[in-house]
């Protein structure tokens, strides 16, 4: 399967990069700078998604007590991070230019600034614990606590008019930008869907691997 | 109710038995908000303008600094296993703990505020309205922070630790206790803001005693 999802993750991230950069036209306000959101946007959306996806697991490991989940949500909250930091990052890369500072106090970016910290503070926690039983359950609970930063992030622009401006692409009418753009947007966001998944089951498989290191099949797996 | 009542009578009679704990997190908060008009400088209008954010601050640190002693030292003499074994549910002790803690280290900053307020030059109404801010952002507070206190109990470096937990879920109820504030001196009314406090503290009131007390039970494990 990861292959598959490295595979995945290339060919989008070609293509998308190759329309983001050579056949979306130039913004007629913005001017070349605005292609930074072909990486700010899919990183924003995904450092959101893989929270939610980490709090279902942590849940779901919670509720259920199945030990698998634990080690998801664990491989899950590296990946979710770099998406938040690169997100903030590009943000100020495409705010310094368009709005003239690097940061501002706005709802959506100091949200995100939260997200950014709970994955930190998730990663922080699991490894100050050395059970890593306990690690899990302890995580699992923080991440469904700070769930509720994802709706405030998401919602930021409609609920406070701030300078952050809201959302370009909507399910029921037709996106405020060119069909190009629109097209490279998408195929970047499946390159980081592809990306983040491959990168994931590739952790997990590794933190399986490291915590059943006292059984037999591990020592066959590892020969 | 009962054991609700107890759990608050004793560690508020514990608390009392050993008043410096509990006037090192008050002194504290006295001392950080009279440093910041030292290091700023005596400028009446910029300490006016920055006295809620300051205050706020500081009760956010003066709280963290008497969460970690919230379960630590039940955890090391046992009590805590006893509490989860008694037949009473064990969310009910947690809140009353809570609440032990919240008139321990919350509401003397409550009161001290007003007082502390006057430094900054602030007016009777702004004093009443960062009063009232306080008086509803401070449970949030000590409720949130029992979370990080339950989940860092017995873990290396726990202090810290609980800081980078902690921190960034204030984070709301400062950006809207200071709020609270400014909009009152720009003229446009604290409502909003205290309404969304109050309705924070609502959520957590019913939610956190329960997390907390779900991270009590890993802990014990």
């Amino acid at each position: 399967m990861i292959p598959w999802f490295w595979a995945a993750a290339i060919i989008f991230g070609v293509g998308g990069l190759w329309i983001s950069f050579f056949v979306a036209p130039t913004d007629a306000q913005q001017g070349e700078g605005y292609r930074i959101i072909f990486v700010h946007v899919p990183a924003s959306w995904m450092s959101m998604f893989i929270y939610l996806v980490m709090a279902f697991w942590a849940g779901l490991g919670l509720a259920l007590n199945t030990r698998v989940s634990g080690m998801m949500a664990q491989a899950l909250a590296p990946t979710g991070a770099l998406m938040a930091a690169l997100s903030l990052w590009t943000g100020a890369l495409w705010g310094k230019p368009m709005w003239g500072a690097w940061w501002v106090w706005d709802a959506r970016l100091t949200s995100e600034l939260i997200l950014f910290f709970l994955y930190l503070g998730f990663m922080a926690l699991q490894a100050a614990i050395d059970d890593p039983r306990r690690a899990d359950k302890a995580g699992a609970i923080l991440a469904l606590v700070g769930v509720v930063n994802i709706p405030i992030i998401y919602f930021s622009v409609k609920w406070w008019n701030t300078l952050h401006q809201g959302s370009t692409i909507n399910l029921n009418k037709a996106p405020s930008m060119a069909q190009t753009m629109l097209w490279g947007m998408l195929l970047m966001a499946l390159a980081f869907w592809m990306y983040s998944i491959a990168v994931a089951l590739m952790r997990v498989r590794a933190i399986i691997l490291e915590r059943e290191r006292h059984t037999e099949w591990v020592k066959h797996a590892v020969e | 109710m009962n054991a609700f009542l107890a759990t608050v009578r004793r560690d508020l009679l514990l608390a009392l038995r050993r008043k410096s704990e509990v006037l090192t997190a008050v002194f504290f908060f006295v001392i950080v908000t009279s440093l910041f008009p030292l290091g700023i400088g005596p400028e009446p209008v910029l300490l006016k303008k920055i006295a809620p954010g300051i205050l706020w601050v500081a009760a956010l640190l003066a709280t963290l600094l008497g969460l970690p002693r919230l379960f630590s030292a039940d955890h090391v003499d046992g009590t805590l296993e006893q509490m989860a074994l008694s037949p009473s549910p064990l969310g009910l002790l947690v809140a009353g703990k809570i609440l032990a803690h919240w008139l321990l280290c919350g509401l003397p900053l409550v009161l001290l505020a007003p007082i502390l307020g006057l430094q900054f030059d602030l007016d009777a109404s702004t004093l009443g309205i960062l009063t009232l801010a306080l008086l509803l952002g401070t449970p949030l507070l000590s409720l949130i922070g029992a979370i990080g206190a339950a989940l860092t109990l017995g873990v290396r470096g726990g202090g810290v630790l609980l800081a980078l937990l902690v921190l960034p879920l204030y984070i709301p109820a400062l950006i809207f206790g200071a709020g609270a504030v400014e909009a009152h001196s720009a003229g446009l009314g604290a409502g909003g803001h205290l309404s969304l406090l109050a309705a924070m503290l609502a959520l957590a009131g019913f939610f956190a005693p329960w997390a907390t007390t779900a991270a009590l039970r890993v802990a014990l494990e």
